[in-house]
């Protein structure tokens, strides 16, 4: 596989992710630049919608490496996350061995049973193996104290031990991004190994910019009027303040009514699209329309 | 975002190493004293970081330490302020003075006059204790004497708080349950591919979270003390599910500083923690503070939370009801501790106990050890 070569410095970096079409600020391009070079994985935390997700995306493609995507939840298993063996096809294997009445070798036998082709690889091992790549290990804040541990085992050093197979190690480490929303304190020892940033919304202009860049076919003035409404909304304290995800939403629901700029009507028919509360909706409603919408 | 200051005391040209180290060695101790706990190999990745960056930039010395020294949101602040004070020559701002703390200690002292001194001095009857600590253990800790005090705080140790449990979404091997296909199939390769014995499976029982939130404005503060020692043993016997803030008139997490060993000093941490000792109470503005950066986001989400408050609310209470029912849709269960709850004749009279109210799966006094006792005991059921 030919390799880009890597960005010299951060500004190199933010210029070659603006070209995907990710709009990043100074901190996050230094901190996506060091984890490159210093190959530290990258921890982002930040309100949901802030584009940390997206960011893995971006850098898989800046980067022309595969990415590979962990999702976590309650209960995430090492058969789910490293690696498994295919059970079904290695009792099959048995059996059409059997029915060739080939096991007079009963260690060859065995041997054949745990080989490479029957093990299934996850998210974690294919990282490894499909050196160098993305690791995208997402919403780690959702999976649990056990999970953390043999992660933390991987990310220290990029090493997967099969007992029947041996150990596989990836050529270059995989630059991993973790996410997460908070929902719980992670780690300490799991962020020690890290970089961490956190993400916040962006500013009226970086906004404007993003939903210009994702949503070409959406105006100017509207990309406007939804970036400064959506600024407007986060100030409001609301139970869920809408993130540039959100922004987004909204300004391709109303493109996909024809708007070509906001107005309270329309914006009150769309509002489900960044506003996910009852109780937010009722505020916002009940606020003057004019004065959220309007110009 | 903060800008950063220009750094003053890294060599303007050239730059030897040694200089930087010795530059970002201090600035690491201006940050630990600041409240961020920069470990040393955190200190070591700063410095890999700088070699990858521009030393001379300030921005970019700015990041290289932010990305590698901080670990939460509650660090940047601290992070943004010792930075600033250091790359510009200021004094390192401290947190709070050493005389504070000395304060926060003497609140444990008891604030009316004690008077039963003569029988401080008792001989050492072991059967006379044991008798003095069942007395104790029912006393209202506000009306103890500085000696009692100290007694009551080394039963402290004595209890035992269990936590709720619930089931979680990871398995274990088990002899009942669903059926463990993976490890049938395992199991039958061993026996020459034939399925001998079902593998079973069932969800194993986690801890529930307990979120513990103490009132410590001037109105609760003969109760403060008993109530963070309270929940230094939570902490101390779960401590990846229990989370400690104190209320007042704002919100402070106390986990980080009750998870040391010792008592004294888990209290004097959390003391210079707490911003708002003894001051007023704004318990809706509080609770929707609590919410809006922790509840929500998942501190609150199934599990048992506690609060321990007289439900003095100076404001209106229509705030703290909402929020309160807020907490109860997000919570798996709500307990009300109300150390006047003990005293015989209460009525939940105040305000924000009537507003409270509504949404409380439970509501019980916390003046005594043994009050304790039978809240550990509802928290556990919950």
């Amino acid at each position: 596989m030919s390799q880009p070569t890597l960005p010299a410095d951060p500004d190199a970096l933010a210029e070659a992710l603006r070209a995907t079409g990710y709009l990043p600020d100074e901190g996050l391009a230094t901190a996506a630049y060091l984890a490159l070079v210093m190959r530290r994985p990258l921890f982002l935390e930040g309100e949901a919608g802030v584009g940390k997700t997206a960011l893995a995306r971006a850098l898989a493609e800046v980067t022309g490496r595969p990415i590979y995507r962990l999702q976590c939840y309650e209960g995430l298993e090492a058969s789910q996350a490293l690696y498994d063996w295919d059970f079904g096809r290695q009792l099959l294997h048995l059996r059409a061995a059997e029915a060739a009445h080939a096991t007079g070798d009963t260690q060859a036998l065995e041997a054949s049973l745990y080989d490479r082709r029957f093990l299934l690889a996850r998210p974690l091992l294919q990282a490894l193996e499909d050196s160098p790549s993305v690791l995208l290990v997402d919403e780690v804040d959702r999976a649990d104290d056990e999970f953390e541990a043999f992660l933390l085992e991987v990310l220290s050093d990029f090493t997967i031990s099969i007992p029947e197979l041996g150990t596989i190690r990836a050529d270059v480490p995989p630059l991993v991004v973790l996410t997460s929303n908070r929902t719980r304190e992670v780690h300490d020892a799991l962020k020690r190994r890290c970089l961490y940033h956190w993400l916040e919304h962006p500013d009226f202009d970086r906004e404007v910019a993003i939903l210009r860049t994702r949503l070409p076919e959406v105006t100017e003035r509207l990309a406007r009027q939804v970036a400064g409404a959506t600024l407007k909304l986060r100030g409001l304290d609301l139970l869920k303040p809408p993130g540039v995800a959100e922004a987004m939403d909204w300004a391709s629901a109303l493109h996909a009514l024809g708007a070509r700029e906001l107005d309270p009507d329309l914006a009150a028919r769309t509002l489900g699209a960044v506003l996910k509360y009852r109780e937010d909706t009722d505020r916002v409603q009940s606020l003057a329309a004019g004065a959220l919408f309007g110009g | 975002m903060a800008e950063p200051g220009t750094p003053g005391t890294s060599g303007d040209r050239g730059t030897p190493p040694r200089d930087v180290v010795a530059t970002v060695l201090g600035f690491a101790r201006t940050l630990r004293a600041a409240g961020v706990p920069a470990s040393p190999d955190r200190v070591e990745a700063m410095l890999q970081a700088i070699g990858a960056l521009d030393v001379l930039d300030a921005t970019a010395v700015y990041w290289a330490g932010r990305l590698t020294l901080c670990s939460g949101p509650d660090d940047l602040d601290r992070y943004d302020a010792a930075f600033a004070a250091y790359f510009a020559g200021e004094a390192p701002r401290m947190r709070s003075a050493p005389a504070d703390q000395k304060q926060v200690m003497a609140l444990s002292a008891p604030l009316e006059t004690g008077t039963g001194e003569g029988e401080d001095d008792a001989s050492p009857d072991v059967a006379g204790q044991a008798s003095a600590d069942e007395v104790l253990r029912h006393r209202d800790v506000a009306e103890l004497t500085l000696t009692e005090r100290e007694e009551l705080r080394r039963l402290f140790a004595l209890l035992r708080p269990a936590a709720p449990m619930r089931a979680s979404r990871r398995r274990r091997p088990s002899a009942h349950g669903s059926v463990h296909a993976a490890r049938t199939v395992r199991r039958a390769l061993r026996d020459g591919g034939e399925i001998t014995r079902l593998m079973h499976r069932r969800a194993r029982p986690r801890p529930r979270r307990v979120v513990l939130l103490i009132d410590v404005s001037g109105s609760m503060s003969p109760y403060a003390d008993a109530l963070l020692r309270f929940a230094h043993v939570a902490v101390r016997a779960r401590p990846a599910v229990t989370e400690v803030f104190t209320i007042g008139t704002r919100l402070t997490r106390v986990t980080r500083e009750l998870r040391l060993r010792d008592p004294d000093k888990a209290l004097a941490a959390s003391g210079s923690a707490i911003p708002d000792w003894s001051g007023g109470t704004r318990l809706g503005e509080v609770l929707k503070a609590f919410l809006d950066r922790w509840g929500q986001r998942g501190t609150a989400r199934g599990a048992v939370v506690v609060v321990c408050s007289d439900g003095w609310e100076r404001g209106g209470t229509e705030l703290l009801a909402e929020q309160m029912a807020r907490l109860s849709r997000l919570a798996h269960a709500v307990v009300w501790v109300n150390p006047h709850k003990g005293r015989a004749g209460y009525e939940p009279l105040t305000g924000g106990m009537q507003a409270a109210l509504p949404s409380l799966d439970a509501f019980v006094a916390g003046h005594s050890l043994a009050a304790f006792e039978e809240l550990t005991g509802v928290i556990a059921r919950c």
